[in-house]
């Protein structure tokens, strides 16, 4: 079974562009456009330039020799923290910047959750000096200080939405508004594989670029281009649909998607949108998402505002159910202390988005002759306050 | 059923002009509202009621309606509970009411037993923003048609020609003209430009009757829509009035009615009432 988006934008019974008619123009223009603007010589290269000279790629596979004997297996760590601006957002922004040019749009908006794709749109505004809003959730504003500033010296306007629980949820809901009132000269830079067709699939193969280089950087260390087991944190899951998109069709590499259980899955204040969610429509797209036996809405929770989110792409919804992709629920407590067990085995300061990753290593099984790959989609800089916290209240 | 004996269609085949077309939340103010907030309605001389389904992410709705909605669940509205309501009112009116929500809601009830209630309790309309033209031809159609009920898609100053003849073909009841790019409840005076757009579909001599929605708010605007169309939607302005009101439901209902219908009809309404300190 090939997995790949169809012509009306479904990965099996998931997808689909849900949307008013005062967005249907804009829609049907990237629908008709983008594949046709992406085989372009002329956009390639400028694309491939970009991430090379301006993102800094190839970003490093790292083998973690002492997180490997920790877990007793091989583990590689992909580098996207290293990226400019932090984090595997980037990917995404400078393809669809380089996209709104060409469809002639002078004017970006953007949703953000931790502030790293609220950065990252921020950052090639300003390298192509186009205007740009970002929509952030009030309560994530609060919780993501360090990212508005750096969004605020970029030159954006950020926007906060105050409406339902103040998160990325309703940072979006705000976002596609804005779109309707402004649908001629906007262009709304989705940060995951979340949102109508062609949204899912045009942010899938931006990010694609991640395990492309994974299979030659895989076959130089080890000989093989293909792991057996690829393991990414999912909110609406841009880094997930990246490490995962040159594997779908490889069965023997096992997807592993990392979902938020916050206080624990069947607390009331999750973002396991796997175990909790049923099928229905959330910002466009027919997915899973956490709803009420009413078909409202719920509103998530989780520690990291980039997981804090109650869907999940219908790429990924499509992973799950037909048992391609496994999915696992890290609590916020696991992803802190596996935060600090990277910081201290390696050195490196994971963002809490990219902590949920690295805590499933203890929950799954594997062979001690495996190799793994998780993708490391974000550093903590922008954590700091949440892990000060926890280093006081733990006494490290 | 025969689409001849639905209430939308009767009515514009006996009244061609000046239709008023009044959206209100369920739940709002008040949860048990429904009912006399439509009586009222009727009894203000109102042709048509859009009633809303709340939901918790409203993305085509603008803040008035949004925050109408958040009360309205607060308040406890549900599907099942609106349904209830719906019954009891459309023993004591023939006014045509329309359901209007999203199509999450649709689809966590179950689309056909959704469509079978909306029929069975005499809703004579649906209207469901985000649910898109190629969808609706393909899955649910064929369902809603062969129950009876009305069907009303959108249109904006940017739908193309071509489209707008597809939203003919699939319309059943009335066209919903989106009088300008914006979500609901956007302020704006009527301009040039969406004169234009008006006498533009208005040449298109459309097999549906047409109403104008956003941006609706006053006995101007809504003359104005009403020389292009057959009439013309208004919400936010209504909820806005509910809003504010101290006073008794049916009195708000029948001046601001009076209000959009009559340049004065707001003051006259005010005028014969006995004076509230």
């Amino acid at each position: 079974m090939e997995i790949a988006v169809d012509e009306r934008g479904y990965y099996g019974e998931f997808g689909g562009a849900f949307i008013p008619e005062m967005l249907y123009p804009n829609v049907e223009e990237l629908k008709r456009r983008y594949l046709s603007i992406m085989e372009e010589p002329d956009f390639q290269r400028r694309f491939r330039q970009l991430l090379r000279d301006y993102v800094g790629r190839p970003s490093p596979l790292y083998l973690a020799e002492r997180l490997s004997n920790h877990y007793g297996a091989t583990i590689y760590l992909k580098r996207e923290d290293l990226n400019h601006t932090g984090a595997h957002k980037i990917n995404n922004t400078i393809g669809q910047i380089l996209l709104a040019q060409k469809l002639g749009k002078t004017r970006i908006i953007a949703e953000t959750g931790a502030g790293q794709h609220g950065v990252a749109t921020a950052t090639v505004c300003a390298l192509m000096g186009l205007q740009c809003i970002v929509y952030m959730g009030a309560v994530d504003i609060q919780r993501q200080a360090p990212n508005v500033a750096r969004m605020r010296m970029l030159g954006a306007e950020v926007r906060p939405a105050t409406s339902g629980s103040q998160t990325l949820k309703d940072a979006t809901n705000e976002a596609i508004r804005d779109w309707i009132n402004h649908p001629e000269e906007t262009h709304y830079i989705i940060g995951s594989v979340v949102g109508p067709h062609p949204y899912p699939d045009m942010v899938a193969r931006f990010q694609s670029v991640i395990s492309e280089e994974m299979k030659w950087q895989l076959l130089e260390h080890t000989g093989n281009s293909d792991p057996d087991l690829v393991i990414a944190c999912v909110g609406g899951g841009s880094n997930a649909a990246g490490a995962f998109y040159h594997y779908l069709n490889t069965p023997a590499v096992r997807l592993v998607a990392v979902e938020a259980a916050g206080k624990g899955i069947h607390s009331g204040h999750s973002a396991a949108t796997s175990v909790l969610g049923t099928k229905g429509v959330i910002h466009g797209s027919r997915t899973l998402l956490m709803q009420t036996d009413d078909g409202q809405i719920i509103e998530p929770y989780s520690i990291s505002a980039g997981l804090d989110y109650p869907g999940i792409g219908p790429m990924h919804a499509h992973l799950i159910k037909t048992g391609r992709a496994e999915a696992v629920s890290i609590t916020d407590e696991e992803a802190l202390n596996a935060a600090f067990s990277l910081t201290r085995t390696e050195g490196i300061i994971p963002a809490l988005e990219t902590a949920h990753a690295l805590a499933a290593l203890d929950k799954l099984s594997f062979k001690k002759t495996d190799i793994m790959v998780v993708c490391l989609s974000g550093r903590g800089d922008k954590d700091l306050a949440a892990y000060i916290e926890y280093l006081d209240s733990h006494g490290l | 059923m025969d689409f001849n004996h639905n209430r939308i269609r009767q009515l514009f085949d006996r009244k061609k002009e000046n239709i008023l077309n009044i959206y209100f939340t369920a739940g709002f103010p008040r949860l048990d509202d429904t009912g006399d907030i439509i009586t009222a309605l009727g009894d203000a001389g109102v042709d048509l009621v859009e009633i809303g389904m709340p939901y918790s992410d409203p993305l085509a709705d603008g803040p008035t309606i949004q925050q109408s909605g958040q009360v309205a669940l607060r308040n406890g509205m549900t599907l099942p509970l609106l349904f209830e309501q719906i019954a009891a009112v459309r023993a004591k009116t023939d006014l045509p009411l329309i359901l209007m929500g999203y199509f999450n809601q649709v689809m966590q009830y179950g689309e056909t037993a959704f469509f079978e209630k909306c029929a069975e309790i005499g809703i004579d309309g649906l209207i469901i923003p985000d649910l898109p033209l190629v969808e609706y031809k393909s899955s649910y159609r064929d369902t809603i048609e062969s129950l009876g009920l009305g069907f009303s898609f959108l249109i904006t100053p940017q739908t193309s020609t071509e489209r707008i003849r597809m939203v003919d073909e699939l319309s059943r009841g009335f066209i919903y003209m989106v009088s300008n790019a914006a979500i609901t409840g956007a302020k704006a005076d009527i301009t040039r430009l969406q004169i234009d757009y008006f006498d533009r579909i208005k040449g298109m001599r459309l097999s549906n009757p047409r109403l104008i929605g956003f941006g609706i708010s006053s006995f101007k605007t809504f003359s104005t829509a009403c020389e292009y169309a057959n009439g013309a939607i208004i919400g936010s302005a209504f909820i806005k009035a509910l809003e504010s009101s101290n006073g008794q439901l049916s009195d708000t209902v029948a001046g601001f009615v009076a209000g959009i219908k009559n340049e004065h009809g707001e003051q006259q309404t005010q005028s014969v009432e006995p004076l509230k300190n």
